[in-house]
């Protein structure tokens, strides 16, 4: 676009007789830059310049990931704008409770899990960011990591698999991690089950908090059952292609592609109060009997929580 | 340890006939402290070695123990665990002298009354590199899938013969460097002979943690090792990560995304992906280096990010007109902040 144009269409080669190849270099600077002002404002140079410097910085690689592969400039510039708007608009998030999360140091939040999809991790952490201003750093099951993009995708927005050994790295190191002790049993039941907590894993989020030392924060999350309702599954398939399960959903696979929008249910999140840890000793993470106290207290926690949300929920889509 | 950093050290390095063993051998020849330094390898080394003295041996037979025994060796320096066959053969020839070679050099260290220290040069890929590792390993974990083959598989048993030598002789420091991808501007490995393709094949969809070592932070941790005498397993890497899409972009490679399952069946251009590297550009691997610092009290120079900088010198940029039209817009606009 910066070459100068040709005199005059008197060219022999099919490029010389392109229709571009008429207009002069004024016009296509005029143009670009009304287009300029139309999306950058009357600031538009240094708008631009500034844009410019953010595309050169990222596509000469010269912006930095922390050890477990979090891209924090494109997490906050990109995902997380994208996520906002359905936050905001979509599902109307109504965060509660933000204050039970510490403003610095290790903490670990401790969720319910459904939806089909971990469409409530993304949500909480565009709240945890957007009313806190801190990052959360979700911890994923192993398939997350072995699935292309998505485990590349997981990775640059910050999570990390789920193993004590990379949970209590994090928690040491001041980080708010996020864990979804349902898992697939969570996300993937039916909607006739919804609401109802499964089975909290072996509690080792429990042991690695005891072993740091750092507060449980208890999350209960409304809203996001509805968003995929399943009502089928296809474990025949789901078996073939190695995922825990396939879903049928009202209007997927029915309606092809349509039916992958989330239904616009109303979403309540609520912080509960932290649960602390630190008058434990850490070798005390070790024994059974307190891990399982605990996971059953966060547990119970969660579904108490659960249900009196319910309640105040006007309908589901109010 | 006052008569291990004393004058008169003897070392005995294997390996010399590569560059890193040549290299290394070399300095270590030049300084103060040492009194001499025999070089081994079954192939003569292929430039200058300065000062020190070859025995040309095969480590596999016993002829070794003799040397060592000889020459009043107090030190073995052991880096002639190979990544790559290169001009010694195939690849069982490549086992042979991996595996076989260290249990003979062993056998030859447990009867020497001499030895005081033994410095084996391994790698971080005994860790392996999977979807289930940990964002960091530290010394103490073990890789989640035990390699089967190849490379790794070498490196585990080397280190399980190395540890079992340690116990049997507990008056012998032996120390483990678990060292990361060396990169540098002279440095031909797999891993850099990847990066120097002007066009670079990514696994699709997979964009791996890296980490580098810088090859003068090799030298440089080996000489510490030797110097300092620290009994144990460290690992050894430079500081921070990167991703394997931010190496390409800060070298200015083009890279093409080739499918999982295609990629271990594509030959780039007669270049070979063994499966360890595979492993590695697709789930990538970092490594905790505490102990390093905190035990071993080794400082790398370089970071990362320095190492693939120097490295990036040495190469000819291949994919840089989008940043070169960037930069042509920016110069035109005022303001641009600079």
């Amino acid at each position: 676009m910066t070459e100068s144009a040709a005199p005059g269409i008197t060219g022999t080669t099919t490029r010389d007789r392109h229709p571009l190849r008429a207009i002069p270099a004024a016009d296509w600077a005029a143009a670009l830059e009304s287009a300029a002002k139309e999306v950058f404002g009357a600031e538009w140079e240094e708008q631009l310049a500034r844009f410019i410097v953010f595309l050169r910085r990222r596509i000469s690689g010269q912006y930095s990931v922390d050890e477990y592969g979090f891209d924090r400039e494109l997490t906050q510039r990109f995902m997380l704008a994208v996520l906002r708007p359905i936050k905001e608009k979509w599902f109307r998030v109504e965060v509660r409770g933000i204050e039970n999360i510490p403003t610095d140091g290790g903490a670990l939040i401790v969720s319910n899990h459904s939806g089909t999809i971990p469409m409530d991790g993304l949500m909480t952490m565009v709240s945890i960011h957007d009313e806190l201003g801190r990052d959360l750093r979700p911890l994923g099951a192993d398939l997350v990591f072995r699935m292309p993009i998505v485990g590349t995708i997981a990775r640059k927005a910050g999570a990390t698999l789920a193993c004590s050994e990379d949970a209590e790295r994090m928690l040491r190191n001041g980080e708010l991690v996020g864990v979804w002790p349902e898992g697939f049993k969570g996300i993937g039941k039916p909607y006739s089950e919804r609401y109802k907590l499964q089975r909290f894993g072996r509690g080792g989020f429990v042991s690695s908090a005891l072993r740091t030392g750092v507060p449980i924060v208890p999350l209960s999350v409304v809203g996001a059952e509805e968003i995929y309702p399943l009502v089928g599954n296809i474990p025949a398939l789901a078996k073939v292609l190695g995922v825990p399960y396939l879903p049928i959903t009202p209007f997927f696979p029915l309606l092809g592609p349509l039916g992958l929008i989330p239904l616009p249910s109303k979403w309540l999140i609520e912080f509960g109060e932290p649960i602390r840890t630190d008058a434990y000793d850490a070798t005390e993470a070790d024994d059974p009997m307190l891990v399982f106290n605990v996971t059953d207290q966060v547990r119970e926690t969660i579904q108490q929580t659960l249900y009196r949300l319910l309640g105040e929920r006007a309908s589901v889509f109010g | 340890m006052a008569e291990r950093t004393g004058p008169g050290r003897v070392l005995l390095v294997t390996g010399v006939s590569r560059d890193l063993g040549r290299r290394f051998a070399r300095a270590a020849a030049r300084h103060p402290n040492v009194e001499r330094v025999i070089g081994v390898d079954v192939a003569p080394p292929r430039g200058d070695i300065g000062q020190v003295g070859f025995v040309r041996a095969d480590i596999r037979n016993p002829v070794i123990a003799k040397v060592i025994a000889k020459e009043e060796v107090d030190t073995v320096v052991h880096l002639s665990v190979i990544a790559t066959p290169g001009t010694t053969g195939g690849r069982s020839t490549m086992k042979e002298l991996n595996v076989i070679g260290t249990m003979q050099l062993l056998a030859a260290c447990q009867t020497a009354p001499s030895l005081r220290q033994v410095v084996v040069k391994s790698t971080t890929q005994v860790y392996g590199a999977s979807s289930r590792d940990p964002a960091m390993f530290t010394e103490s974990m073990e890789p989640r899938r035990t390699p089967s083959s190849g490379y790794a598989r070498d490196v585990a048993d080397v280190e399980s013969y190395v540890r079992g030598f340690a116990r049997r002789r507990p008056d012998v420091a032996v120390t483990v460097l678990r060292c990361a991808n060396v990169l540098g501007p002279r440095v031909d490995s797999p891993i850099a002979a990847h990066f120097r393709r002007s066009v670079v094949p990514n696994v699709l969809g997979y964009d791996p943690r890296l980490q580098f070592l810088h090859e003068q932070d090799l030298y440089g941790v080996l000489e510490h090792a030797v110097r300092a005498g620290v009994p144990g397993t460290f690992n050894v890497a430079g500081d921070g990560v990167l991703t394997h899409s931010q190496v390409a972009r800060r070298l200015q490679r083009m890279t093409v995304p080739i499918p999982e399952p295609v990629f271990g069946l594509t030959r780039f251009g007669g270049g070979e992906y063994p499966a360890e590297l595979r492993a590695l550009l697709t789930y990538g691997r970092g490594v905790d280096t505490t102990r390093m610092r905190s035990l071993l009290g080794f400082e790398p120079r370089f970071t990362t990010e320095d190492a693939v900088r120097d490295f990036a010198d040495s190469v000819k940029p291949s994919a840089n007109r989008a940043d070169r039209a960037l930069a042509a817009l920016e110069s035109r606009l005022t303001g641009a902040p600079r």
